[in-house]
């Protein structure tokens, strides 16, 4: 019998972690405007197996995160696909808020302390997806952080191993409001189909389908 | 310290650079990406970090002017001259594994940069291990993304003879992988030896 679904709320400016077993999806729903969920990944057997963003992007050939893609690990393996949402972009090459950015124009604050929670350390960091945030190249490079995302929005990731998933809601370092009003995201974790030969993430490119092959049994 | 040497591709080099110093690495054959990483010499946890410097400088490019940051948000180094005129560092490091999602299973024991990384690391020792590979920089290489989100492999934008210098504004640790990838651009299909040359300050 599939595992009951778990509904979390975490407010803005907060971080979490869990892990989300193969067979399950993850959905997240921003519950304010403007919101930036900032995700790590690791597989939950071996954590030195990690998310790599620049593998996923250039084997997918995406300057962004989206549906349907695959979140490749840097072994080449799929740690999970991303199966829905409400937005074409989620950005994954301007990282996450660090403490200066947050206690420079905000106060101090100990949100960034979830990771050594789990053994983790400034060694085990990597490109983080920005989940409802798009930050967009000109034709010459320049980038632009953009108005993106609405309460509501969501995206829904489906797990391809057991995969330790770490989110951090501060704000993103290029959001300019001058208030200090971080978004919450409403976590859902539920089951998911298995990605069948039509699946979406398998038939968008021979790459994609690689990074699931390596993790079929 | 005095580095000047010609790296083949395929090989690598690991060093340390004291603040101040420079370090011209020369494209000697032309489109041929250089991949690079940096370490605080004496706190390597504080490392380079693409996604750091790429949004503190609203720039996805580096050329002149860049200031190479670390995770602690430190400038470990100035690019301070640059010939070609543009470098990535979203592409990151090709890898045996990363080989296969992209190529197939008949690449799978190519030779690739992240193992001559750990190569490197493993000569130099000092507690280096796999977590301490990050995303790096490509010299020489030119990976664009496009407004409406895609991302290509392109010929290089790079020549004979081009050039980019780094001054190190600290005292850094500097790894290099001369990429020996056959299978895209990113080298002309041909890689070629690179050169390394220091300057005192
Ligand atoms: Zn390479």
């Amino acid at each position: 019998m599939a595992l009951p679904e778990t509904v979390q709320d975490v407010p803005g400016a907060a971080s979490w972690s869990l892990v989300v077993p193969r067979g399950r999806a993850i959905r997240l729903e921003a519950l304010g405007d403007n919101a930036c969920v900032s995700t790590l990944l690791y597989a939950a057997a071996d954590p030195l197996e990690r998310l790599n963003i620049p593998d996923t992007l250039k084997a997918q050939m995406s300057a962004c995160i989206r549906p349907p893609l695959v979140l490749m690990s840097d072994l080449g393996r799929a740690l999970c696909s991303v199966t829905g949402s409400s937005l074409d972009w989620h950005d994954a090459i301007t990282g996450h808020s660090l403490d200066r950015h947050v206690t420079g124009r905000f106060g101090p604050s100990d949100y960034a302390t979830n990771g050594r929670t789990l053994g983790l350390d400034r060694r085990d960091l990597h490109a983080t997806v920005n989940w409802f945030v798009k930050v967009a190249p000109d034709g010459a490079g320049s980038l632009a952080w953009q108005e993106h995302s609405t309460a509501g929005d969501w995206v829904t990731v489906r797990a391809e191993q057991d995969v330790l998933v770490v989110l951090a809601t501060a704000p993103h370092p290029l959001d300019p409001t001058p208030d200090w009003a971080p978004a919450g995201v409403r976590v859902t974790v539920g089951p998911a189909e298995a990605p069948g030969p039509d699946d979406p993430s398998r038939t968008f490119r021979a790459e994609s389908a690689r990074a699931l092959e390596a993790v079929a049994r | 310290m005095t580095v000047d040497l010609v790296v083949p591709p395929g090989a690598g080099w690991i060093g340390e650079v004291p603040a101040g110093q420079r370090l011209r690495i020369t494209d000697l054959y032309g489109n041929q990406a250089v991949d690079t990483l940096l370490y605080d010499a004496h706190d390597y946890a504080n490392r380079y970090s693409a996604v750091d410097t790429i949004r503190e400088q609203g720039s996805l490019y580096l050329t002149t002017g860049s200031r190479l940051l670390s995770v602690d948000g430190d400038v470990l180094a100035t690019i301070v001259e640059d010939t070609c005129g543009r470098h990535d560092t979203v592409g990151g490091a090709c890898a045996k594994e990363s080989n296969v999602v992209r190529y197939g299973m008949s690449t799978r024991h190519q030779h690739a940069c992240r193992t001559t990384f750990l190569r490197q690391i493993a000569l130099w020792g000092d507690g280096l291990t796999k977590r301490d590979l990050t995303h790096n920089i490509n010299f020489f290489m030119n990976v664009p993304l496009t407004p409406a989100g895609g991302l290509t492999f392109e010929d290089g934008v790079s020549a004979p003879g081009k050039y980019v210098e780094l001054r190190a504004e600290r005292d850094i640790l500097l790894l290099i992988s001369n990429c020996p990838q056959i299978n895209n651009p990113c080298n002309g299909y041909d890689p070629t030896p690179i050169s390394l040359t220091d300057f005192a300050p």
